[in-house]
């Protein structure tokens, strides 16, 4: 059994994150440097990434970045967060207090900016016996509630945002990271899973609350990739019950697409990794609003099995 | 205290040799994928053969040629494009850098990423060709006054322009200096030796020893020397492409002194043969000593040069690479400005600067795409 993040205790792991170093862990299929002085941002690592294991010294690192604190230039008593990678400042700072969920977009942009071998899409995925649902869909449409309220339900997490499609075999691979949701949801999914493990949680950011939960026990170390079965478009509307509106297959294809990464970069050949993907879903819209009767629609799906 | 892996140069040596350096660590297989992107070559790393690499550095190998591979379909696209918008101009429209090498597949091509398309067209032609390209969809992105001044009075080119759809942006050019540099080419002679483009009539390339030049003074009179490593390999390459041809370095020399362009000339010349091993013979060597620097400033240079040339990374044997950089800046510009318009143009942009700070949110976004 490899040693996580949480064998080292909270000063250790704080140690390393302030050292040249960093906190080297493996959030699969990537390997992390993190660096940060910032004892929030130390504090919300050690326990959103507990279950994450520690690599060697000497092992091969994807990316090396770091969330510091930093005086703004010209109003010097104003302190901001800045993320760094290897030494870069890609985005503008944002407030102190926000450090934590600027160093998990940082990462988040690492990977879709980079990360090419992979048609990248902005999805939630999740696997139930051998068969993975895809949840295409901009911020704000109820994606990450979803996402939360399956895998804190026995569904295992391949990622909350970043679907990453292996081009060679068509199935998504694993990026478990920590559950991200905002505003009115963290509620909701603390009342449906109360074991969930809150992270870290910031107020007043563009987004408004955001909180950052641990993902589900069993999801971090499984790096078995998925075929997917059903791409669906979820939207919360307050008050609906759980109801499914079918697409054709060229609408679950644009789907993709339009919320794809880097479909362009890979031209011809994404358009035919998006076609075999498809070709083998399921693809409808989803309206819901109570997350336990999103679960046991999701539930009776997987257990009966494609049903065209 | 830094890890001692850290202060190895890896890229430097992968370049010279086209290949990494045998027997490394994987935690030296990442430091040599993080230099090399942060020197913008991790495409032209990428296009070494990677067969006996580990399989975390081919997945970012077969990521940096994904993007390469996409620029070279958007370029020949856009060139399409560009034909057809300039095809009434009546005078030559000439690639210039990354878009000149891809178009003739040259070796300095191969895993360049680049941002914009340089276009060069005659002076008298310039107003023409920009309200041609804006009734193609190619918008100046400019809409400030001091902007739009500051580019038609002095600089040598136009506001960027962009598409509205496509995205994709021009610059073009009517010269390769500032009107205010001290030195600059007669932009006429720039027409001399033109290449045309296979499959595109109208549109050319400069000749081989304009073009090595322009790359040579664009890395050696630039104001943004954090891409010098990867400029001056563009440069090796090049000079290692056309010494094949008879006369070449005898064409180079007197195009330099042609285009009022020797200064540049020297110090390219200098230190590709010195950092990248580009095999230029002595005697063009001591004949392009002439046109450097007297010793004191030479001197100086060099300790310039030599640390802004090294990769980029935040590690102490990088200590003096700032300082060397800001000399740089305030070189590029003394070079490019009389004192005066310098001194009035770095207030105006130092105010600007306070009143509005411009850059990138990190809130994850999806990308709107168009076209």
């Amino acid at each position: 059994v490899s040693r996580t993040v949480k064998h080292l205790g909270a000063s250790e792991c704080a140690r390393r994150l302030g050292s040249s170093g960093g906190l080297r862990l493996r959030a699969a299929p990537f390997v992390l440097a993190v660096r940060s002085r910032v004892p929030a941002v130390q504090a919300a690592v050690h326990r959103v990434y507990a279950d994450y294991p520690l690599v060697d010294d000497d092992a091969f690192v994807d990316f090396e970045v770091e969330v510091q604190w930093q005086r703004h230039g010209l109003r010097p008593w104003r302190q901001l967060a800045v993320f760094r990678l290897d030494g870069e400042e890609p985005f503008n700072p944002l407030p102190a207090d926000q450090a934590f969920p600027l160093l998990e977009w940082g990462i988040n942009w690492c990977v879709y900016s980079m990360c090419h071998q992979y048609l990248i899409v902005h999805a939630a995925v999740l696997e139930r016996g051998g068969r993975a649902v895809l949840l295409p869909a901009p911020s704000g449409s109820g994606k990450s509630t979803l996402c939360a309220a399956l895998a804190f339900s026995g569904w295992r997490l391949l990622s909350d945002e970043l679907a990453l499609i292996d081009p060679a075999s068509g199935q998504v691979v694993p990026h478990p990271r920590p559950i991200s949701l905002k505003n009115a949801s963290i509620d909701v999914i603390r009342t449906h899973a109360p074991s969930a493990k809150l992270g870290s949680m910031v107020a007043d950011t563009k987004k408004g609350v955001v909180a950052h939960f641990s993902p589900p026990d069993g999801s971090v170390d499984d790096q078995r990739p998925a075929h997917p079965a059903w791409v669906v478009v979820p939207r919360y509307v307050a008050g609906a019950s759980a109801c499914r509106l079918d697409l054709e297959r060229a609408q679950g294809f644009m789907t993709l697409v339009e919320n794809s990464f880097n479909y362009d970069v890979l031209g011809a050949r994404g358009f035919e990794i998006i076609a075999a993907v498809v070709d083998h879903c399921d693809c409808f819209e989803f309206e819901y609003s109570s997350p336990t009767e999103a679960v046991a629609f999701f539930n009776s799906l997987s257990v009966t099995g494609t049903d065209k | 205290v830094s890890h001692p892996a850290k202060l190895r140069d890896l890229l430097t040596p992968t370049l010279v040799a086209a290949r990494p350096p045998g027997g490394l660590t994987g935690r030296e297989w990442s430091l040599l994928v993080r230099q090399a992107r942060a020197a913008g070559l991790l495409g032209r790393v990428a296009e070494l053969a990677d067969t006996d690499w580990p399989p975390a550095a081919q997945a970012h190998a077969a990521a940096a040629r994904a993007v390469t591979q996409a620029q070279v379909r958007e370029i020949h696209r856009e060139v399409g494009h560009l034909r057809s918008a300039l095809s009434t101009l009546g005078a030559p429209v000439v690639l210039l850098k990354g878009a000149a090498y891809s178009m003739l597949d040259l070796p300095s091509a191969r895993g360049r990423v680049f941002s914009d398309i340089d276009l060069l067209v005659p002076r008298s032609a310039l107003s023409r060709a920009e309200s041609l390209l804006s009734m193609a969809g190619w918008m100046t992105t400019s809409h400030n006054d001091y902007d739009q001044r500051y580019y038609r009075q002095w600089a040598h080119e136009l506001p960027p322009m962009e598409h509205v759809h496509r995205r994709t942006t021009i610059d073009v050019h009517h010269n390769l200096l500032p009107q205010t540099a001290r030195t600059k080419p007669e932009a006429e002679r720039l027409f001399e030796h033109l290449v045309p483009v296979p499959g595109h009539a109208g549109v050319f390339t400069l000749g081989p020893a304009d073009m090595v030049l322009h790359s040579m003074t664009h890395l050696f009179i630039n104001d943004d020397t954090s891409h010098a490593l990867r400029d001056l390999s563009d440069i090796d390459l090049l000079l290692r492409h056309f010494a094949r041809e008879d006369g070449f370095w005898r064409l180079l020399l007197a195009r330099a002194v042609d285009l009022q362009l020797t200064r540049p000339c020297h110090y390219a010349l200098r230190y590709t043969a010195e950092v990248l091993g580009t095999p230029v013979p002595p005697m063009v060597l001591s004949a392009a000593a002439r046109y450097g620097p007297p010793s004191p400033v030479g001197t100086v240079m060099r300790w310039v040069w030599k640390r802004v040339l090294s990769p980029p990374s935040s590690t102490p044997s990088h200590r003096g690479g700032s300082l060397a950089r800001w000399l740089l800046l305030i070189r590029a510009h003394w070079l490019r400005m009389p004192p005066g318009l310098l001194f009035r143009h770095l207030v105006i942009k130092a105010l600007r600067l306070h009143l509005r700070g411009k850059g990138r949110s990190a809130e994850l976004q999806t990308t709107v795409r168009e076209g």
